[in-house]
């Protein structure tokens, strides 16, 4: 029965975040306002509905649902929905919508295509550790992912400005400089949550392993990614990096991200490659 | 209403050179002009509108008036004879006057086509005449019905959102670069009428503070007086550019006044902020090359001008959307005209109806002694209801859409066939 719930459920956070993206992308090109609005409301219920897929996997497992590829992704899209919609109370960039329903309904089909088994967790693993490591880290990236998708948007929108050549992105992505301190806010936000994720991840190491740091991949990876950003955000701080830079580092930083958590599983091993 | 119609007169920048519109006796606001149309005979309503490009009277007259001799002088005054006012004054009749407002309206008829200002302007205008009392109920529907044609060009289609001159189109793109140009601080390379012109739409759309730099300080003293800014000699043009955002350059020099290699350093004091550099000078002021540098952005006169081409491109293929809307909604409001007109005459028609059914019922049911009052009730509903019936069919036909065109024909035609009093 409630397994049955669970894969409903998957299926309309599908299917609702398919709609928010056509949406969204329709507002892309006729720039009506009502759309956006709709287009907005189905994003918050898509977050809604990924919250509850995640709450009913929750029961089914009896512990944090992220043991598994399919899992991990999911979270992921759940974490970038949420950046996006709580960010968007705070600033509103032009379009930003578009981008990011797009990355999350990419994240949703590439955790639709991987097995949906559940997976018992090891003894050592049962802990409240878990949820907060997991947690941190994925909500993490979700902040990392809206920064990578405004570094998109300023590239584009910054090669249209240096060419000269004035056309279809121009006037529907926000200005430079609101894309950079949409950079620099997702940065700064995502960068203490990494940080945070990596510590109480080095605790959890040491109850479970007996030892707080075990260069197993998935942990030399993370300190990479660490290390990128505090680079660009040292360097933003005392040289006034900025602007197309930011936006590449922003970019380059994610591509990290996207490997420590799949590049890692597959190719190198380790603690952490779950749900292989 | 029978006997009414709409006409709409007056001179725009399309066909009346600056000096004939100056001279157009309605420079003194609203108030006087209003109480002088308001003595002209057979208007029924009036409304005025006077900008710098375009003056136009409105009105609903009495069809047999001949108000628009009155109507152009009162509008062209002594100043101008008939003969030489003829070649300029455009004078539209009832459809066409809802489409030319409309237009108006839209901005379609505008100098620069898709400028938002003149929607406010006609809405002043209209405030001064209903204020005054000069307009009624086809005046007061027709005007709100050109505001929201308006709103609905505008929402709609994209023409307002494309600057169509360099200055605008500089602005446009310091707002793409910037934001907002809030606290964004300007400075001129020279004091020529260019740069003025520039910094006066900066400044108008939020930027600070404005620096001039000149070869001759006098000059730059000058200028930079009428911004509050302060001048500055050419040689401490570089201690600026680390503090400035938008430099704007004008100077007559011969050849080029800054190089990339000077800027370049720069960029490091500046902690990166992004400079935006408009180089309107023939030959160029400023090194091409500058656009090469990371956060700083050089457009020169070409440049800005291909970006007005571009946009006046995209803004006539939006016009071709908005005439229609336009079109449209020019004709949905002659339908509700012709409505009003035909309004009167069915109310005669079934008027006329009742009075026949009321005769002959008085002159019938007297013969008839025998029937009970329930009877009488039922003969009563039966005389209603044959007239009713047999009056439903033309009601209709004048209803139909059928010769829309000619619906004043249609009514004429009508009233002689059912005898119905003449229109006054």
């Amino acid at each position: 029965m409630l397994s049955e719930i669970n894969s409903l459920l998957f299926g309309s956070v599908l299917l609702v975040s398919f709609v928010a993206s056509v949406l969204y992308l329709v507002f892309f090109f006729n720039q009506k306002e009502k759309l956006r609005r709709l287009a907005r409301k189905i994003l918050l219920g898509s977050g809604i509905l990924q919250s509850l897929y995640i709450i009913s996997r929750y029961f089914i497992a009896g512990h944090t649902p992220i043991t598994s590829q399919h899992e991990a992704v999911t979270f992921f899209a759940w974490s970038v929905t949420w950046a996006y919609l709580s960010f968007h109370w705070r600033y509103s960039v032009k379009n930003f919508g578009t981008f990011i329903s797009l990355l999350v309904l990419i994240l949703l089909l590439i955790a639709a295509s991987v097995s949906r088994a559940f997976h018992p967790l090891a003894p050592a693993l049962q802990s409240l550790w878990l949820p907060v490591h997991a947690s941190i880290s994925v909500m993490a990236y979700g902040f990392l992912a809206l920064a990578f998708c405004g570094g998109i948007m300023y590239l584009i929108q910054e090669w249209e400005l240096k060419s000269k050549r004035l056309g279809f992105f121009f006037s529907r992505l926000p200005s430079l400089d609101a894309l950079d301190q949409l950079n620099n806010h997702c940065l700064t936000t995502g960068f203490v949550l990494l940080t945070l994720g990596i510590i109480t991840g080095s605790v959890w190491a040491r109850q479970a392993w007996g030892a707080y740091w075990q260069w197993d991949p998935k942990e030399t990876w993370s300190l990479i990614t660490w290390f990128l950003y505090a680079a660009q955000i040292h360097q933003r701080l005392t040289a006034g990096w900025r602007g197309k830079r930011a936006a590449v580092m922003a970019i380059v930083g994610f591509c990290a991200v996207l490997f420590t958590l799949w590049g890692v599983t597959f190719l190198l091993g380790g603690v952490h490659s779950y749900g292989r | 209403m029978a006997g009414e119609r709409i006409l709409l007169l007056g001179v725009n920048h399309k066909n009346t050179p600056l000096e004939v519109r100056e001279k157009l006796a309605l420079s003194s606001g609203y108030e006087e002009p209003l109480q002088a149309l308001g003595k002209i005979e057979g208007l029924r309503e009036y409304y005025l509108l006077s900008t710098c490009n375009r003056v136009e009277i409105l009105v609903s007259a009495n069809d047999d008036a001949d108000v628009e001799r009155e109507l152009s002088r009162f509008l062209f005054g002594e100043a101008i004879s008939p003969e030489q006012y003829k070649k300029y004054l455009y004078c539209y009749h009832n459809e066409e006057a809802i489409h030319h407002l409309f237009m108006v309206a839209a901005s379609l008829d505008s100098m620069i086509v898709g400028e938002a200002q003149i929607l406010g302007q006609l809405k002043e205008a209209y405030r001064w005449s209903a204020e005054q009392k000069c307009t009624g109920p086809i005046l007061n529907k027709l005007m709100h019905k050109a505001f929201s044609v308006a709103k609905r060009v505008r929402s709609e289609t994209r023409i307002g959102s494309s600057a169509v001159s360099i200055s605008y189109a500089a602005i446009e793109l310091a707002r793409k670069i910037f934001g907002s140009l809030e606290n964004k601080r300007v400075l001129l390379i020279g004091a020529g009428e260019m740069a003025e012109l520039a910094a006066e739409h900066l400044v108008g759309n939020g930027a600070k503070d404005v620096v001039v730099a000149n070869r001759t300080l006098e000059r730059a003293l000058d200028l930079a007086k009428r911004f509050n800014g302060h001048a500055v000699g050419l040689d401490e043009l570089f201690e600026q550019l680390e503090q400035v955002d938008i430099i704007v350059s004008s100077t007559g020099a011969p050849g080029i006044i800054l190089h990339k290699d000077d800027v370049k350093p720069l960029m490091r004091n500046r902690r990166n902020k992004p400079l935006f550099f408009i180089d309107i000078a023939v030959p160029r002021d400023l090194d091409p090359a500058l656009n090469d540098l990371d956060n700083v952005y050089l457009y020169d006169i070409d440049d800005l001008n291909n970006v007005v081409e571009l946009n006046k491109a995209e803004r006539d293929k939006e016009a071709v959307k908005a005439s229609r809307i336009v079109d449209e909604e020019a004709l949905k409001f002659k339908d509700w005209l012709a409505g009003l007109a035909i309004t009167p005459t069915i109310a005669a028609l079934r008027e006329k109806g009742n009075k026949v059914s009321m005769m002959e019922l008085e002159r019938t049911l007297p013969r008839l002694k025998n029937l009970t009052p329930k009877e009488q009730k039922s003969v009563e509903k039966m005389a209603a209801a044959i007239v009713s019936r047999l009056l439903h069919d033309p009601v209709v036909f004048l209803k139909s859409e059928s010769c829309k065109d000619q619906s004043e024909m249609k009514v004429d035609f009508f009233r002689s066939i059912f005898d119905l009093e003449k229109k006054e």
